[in-house]
Formats: C-alpha cells, sequence, structure tokens
C-alpha cells in the first residue's frame, strides 16, 4: 500500500518533470528563433545601406562633368559617403547616415537646374535606385522594429517572462525613426 | 461597420475564411454522397467526389500559377526596362520578410494587377503596363504590397484550394446531370418511388450546390481582398495611397482584355464589368471598392469608418 502510494507519487513528480523541461526546450528554441529572425532583420539594414555606399560614386562619376560649377556639393556627398562607411558605433553611424541622406537630398535638389542632367537616362536611372535604397533601407528598419516587437512581446508575455532572464534572453531596443533622429540629431541612440 | 483595430481584423478574416473553407469541403462530400446515393453507393458518390477534387488540387498546385500567367499573356519583368517596378517589388518584399516574387509584366493599358503561386518561395505578381504608367510611385508600392500581402498571408495558396473544391462540386453535378437527363438513371433501384425520390433529391443537390459553392467562393474571396488590403496598409504604413490607387483603378475606363471571368477573381480590383460581375452582391469576388477605401481611410483616423 505505502509502495503502491510512493510509485504514485514519484509518477506524478516525473510527470510533471517532463512537462516542465519540455515547455523548457519549446520556449528556448522559440526565442531562439525569434532573436536569430531579429539578427537576420538587422543584417539586411546593413546589406541596404552597402548598396546605397555602392550607387554613390556612379553617381558622382555621371553627374560631375555636368556640374563644374557645383563641385562643393560632389565633394559633400563623396566626403558624406566615406564618412558613413567608417563609421564606428551605431550612434555615429547614424548621423553618418543622416548627413549622407542630407547631402544627397541636396545633390538632387541641384540636379532640377540642370535640364540636361534632369533628362539624362543614366541619372534618372541612378535617382531610382537611390530612392529605392532610400525605401529600402526604411523597409528593412521597419521589419526590424517589427521583429523586436514580435521578440519583446514574447519575452514580456505570461508564462515566458517567468524564465526569459533564466535562459539569457534580454528585450530588444527599437530602431528610432529618420525623422526622431532628425529632431534631436545629438541625443539619438541607434542601434 | 465596427472598427476592430488592424490585428482584430486580420484574426476575424483568418477565422471566418477558416470556417468557409470547412463548409466547401463539407459541401463537396455532402454533392458526392447524394448523388452517389441515386446510383446506390453514397460512399462511392464520397470518394469519386474527393479524389475529382485531389486530382484537380494537384493540377492547380504544381501548374496553377504559369497557368494563370500564361491566360494573361504576360512576359517577365526587365530590370532595365521595368526598373521602377523591379525596385517597388523588391522593397515590399524586404518590408514584409519574403523573398521577392518573379515579376511580370502584361502589355495593357488597363491598370491592374494580380499575385500567384502556392507559396511565397514560389510566388509571382503580374503587374499591367497600365497601371506603371498611371500610377505615382506611392500609389504602386501600395498596390505591390496588397498582392506581396496575398503571398505572405498565403491567399493564393488558401483560394486554389477554394476554387479547386467549387470546380469538382460543378464537374460531379454537371456529369450527374448529364447522366440522368441522357437516360442513363440509376439501375440499382429496386423500388421505383423510391428511385425516384433519390432522383429528386440529386436533382436538388445538382441544382443547388454548385450555386451555394459559388456564393461561398466570392465570399471568402471578398474577406481575403479585405485581408489584403489592410496588410498593405501594415506594411507601407500609407493606407492613403492605396485608396488612392484603388480609386484610380475603378476610374479607369480602359477593359483588361487580358482578363476573363475565370482569372478576373485573382486580380486587385475585378477587371470584368459586365452586370453579373459587378452588381450581384452575393456573387462578387471582391468588396465593392468604395468600401475598401472607407475601410482604409478609416485606419488614419481611427473610428471614422461608419
Amino acid at each position: 500500500m505505502l509502495g503502491l502510494g510512493l510509485g504514485l507519487v514519484l509518477l506524478i513528480f516525473l510527470g510533471l518533470f517532463v512537462v516542465v523541461a519540455g515547455w523548457l526546450i519549446v520556449t528556448y528554441n522559440g526565442l531562439v528563433t525569434l532573436r536569430n529572425q531579429l539578427q537576420n532583420a538587422w543584417a539586411q539594414i546593413d546589406v541596404q545601406l552597402k548598396r546605397r555606399y555602392d550607387l554613390i560614386p556612379n553617381l558622382v562619376e555621371t553627374v560631375k562633368d555636368y556640374m563644374q560649377y557645383e563641385q562643393d556639393v560632389l565633394t559633400q556627398v563623396t566626403q558624406a559617403r566615406a564618412a558613413a562607411v567608417s563609421a564606428q558605433g551605431p550612434a555615429e553611424q547614424a548621423r553618418a547616415e543622416n548627413v549622407l541622406t542630407g547631402a544627397l537630398r541636396q545633390l538632387f535638389a541641384v540636379v532640377e537646374n540642370y535640364p540636361e542632367l534632369k533628362a539624362n537616362e543614366n541619372v534618372m536611372a541612378l535617382q531610382e535606385e537611390l530612392t529605392s535604397t532610400e525605401n529600402r533601407i526604411s523597409f528593412a528598419r521597419q521589419f526590424y522594429n517589427d521583429n523586436v516587437m514580435r521578440f519583446n512581446t514574447r519575452l514580456q508575455t505570461f508564462p515566458t517572462n517567468l524564465v526569459a532572464g533564466l535562459l539569457g534572453f534580454t528585450a530588444r531596443e527599437f530602431f528610432a525613426t529618420d525623422d526622431e533622429a532628425e529632431r534631436e540629431p545629438v541625443k539619438v541612440d541607434l542601434r | 461597420m465596427e472598427t476592430r483595430g488592424l490585428y482584430g481584423e486580420i484574426r476575424a478574416n483568418r477565422r471566418r475564411s477558416a470556417l468557409l473553407a470547412l463548409v466547401l469541403v463539407g459541401l463537396l462530400g455532402l454533392t458526392g454522397g447524394a448523388l452517389g446515393a441515386a446510383y446506390g453507393s453514397a460512399e462511392g458518390g464520397l470518394a469519386v467526389a474527393l479524389a475529382t477534387g485531389a486530382v484537380l488540387l494537384a493540377i492547380a498546385w504544381f501548374g496553377g500559377g504559369r497557368i494563370a500567367l500564361a491566360a494573361s499573356g504576360a512576359r517577365r519583368a526587365d530590370r532595365q526596362r521595368d526598373r521602377a517596378l523591379v525596385n517597388v517589388v523588391e522593397e515590399v518584399a524586404i518590408a514584409a520578410g519574403i523573398p521577392p516574387p518573379e515579376t511580370w509584366v502584361i502589355e495593357d493599358s488597363a491598370p491592374n494587377a494580380f499575385a500567384t503561386g502556392r507559396d511565397p518561395r514560389h510566388a509571382m505578381i503580374a503587374v499591367t503596363t497600365g497601371l506603371v504608367d498611371k500610377l505615382n510611385r506611392d500609389e504602386l508600392q501600395a498596390v505591390v504590397a496588397h498582392e506581396i500581402s496575398h503571398v505572405r498571408n498565403l491567399d493564393v495558396r488558401y483560394m486554389t484550394l477554394v476554387a479547386v473544391t467549387v470546380g469538382a462540386i460543378a464537374l460531379l453535378t454537371d456529369f450527374a446531370v448529364r447522366h440522368l437527363a441522357w437516360g442513363g438513371g440509376p439501375r440499382r433501384a429496386r423500388n421505383r418511388q423510391a428511385g425516384g425520390l433519390l432522383i429528386l433529391v440529386a436533382v436538388l443537390v445538382a441544382i443547388l450546390a454548385p450555386v451555394s459553392a459559388r456564393v461561398l467562393q466570392a465570399a471568402v474571396s471578398r474577406r481575403r481582398e479585405t485581408l489584403a488590403d489592410l496588410s498593405a496598409a501594415e506594411l507601407t504604413r500609407y493606407p492613403e495611397a492605396l485608396a488612392r490607387a484603388l480609386e484610380k483603378i475603378e476610374a479607369d475606363p480602359e477593359v483588361l482584355e487580358a482578363a476573363n471571368r475565370a482569372t478576373a477573381p485573382r486580380y486587385i480590383v475585378n477587371p470584368v464589368r459586365s452586370f453579373e460581375a459587378r452588381a450581384r452582391g452575393w456573387l462578387r469576388t471582391h468588396p465593392p471598392t468604395e468600401e475598401r477605401v472607407r475601410l482604409l481611410r478609416s485606419l488614419v483616423t481611427p473610428g471614422a469608418s461608419s
């Protein structure tokens, strides 16, 4: 009798242990999957930033013959690109990217004054590619933020929140948007 | 209509669509069973019905996308020639986090677009030259986002399943009606009266099943269109652009020659402008454009929809 009762208790504990361990494994794997998706989304942003760096020398090369009196603008773009490529750390990089975006906008504003350039097929193609790249960058950031939201929500909701810390997962920060960056250019901490 | 917020709408859409699909498969089984019973074997009828469905599904699964593209006379988009279009598709794919779908172009001045392919890896998007010419970049992006949403939400796979079920029901009842009409009739029915009753039931099913299947298919399609509109707004964060694009497509007087009744439900706005496709509420494959525009604009100012 006593032996049977003890066996039953042991069985119940064993069952509980299996259930808890199984839940932990599923939770852990789920979080790892989400974190990997997050890292992939982050890498996508870099891919698109590189795409922009690669386009700029082409653009400068195409327009420079027409724009002999606008060397300042071209130099600014080239310098901004160099600064962005060599930027260290997320905050500095975000600032450099913002400067580059501004310089490119200025360049295209100047192009508007040159009818030949505006009608030039290469320039038009490059302008389309840069517009697209700006969109890609902001969509890649948006997708990253969507993933941050999913990851953080999983992390902070019951019952995952009970063990997320123990398993070594911490909430991620959102990527602040460009608009906010422009409002407070010095304070932003972009990751 | 009350607003439930974007995520509420998406959840409600998914729930209702799943229910409708279930009802459709039940209807296919019922049709097969009833027609089979008239010939003396309900189980046999059921088996034939499900087998027909499976064969049609296999064809649609492996060839459906290409068939639709071939039917519309599309060509592969070229990175040089269709630069903006290819770029827009790649941009929106980044926002949706899926590999960029193959892009195809239909040489037709009527603005429209559709998506096909069973999952994001096999997805294809077709856009008319009219759409590229008549919309600005934001509007084109919104339409592409609608199509990419169909891809990401697995709508194409889902609508294929529904279309195949409806097609199978139509095939079965067609066959049965012809057979009965040509005097083949059930041979095994021993009692004439019981046989007559069974035939009557079979004829009724043969009339009602295809019609109700079509009504259900249209209902599922309308749900998926609404869901794709909302998902597109979520991707571009700019519902107004889609609202404007829909208005432009709706107001355009040109007729899409590449479309026919079979491919019409796939397009972003129904291109077949005949009375039956547009006017009959129950058979509409798309919600009225004004309603879609109103829903999209209500996303900008919450609670503004009535």
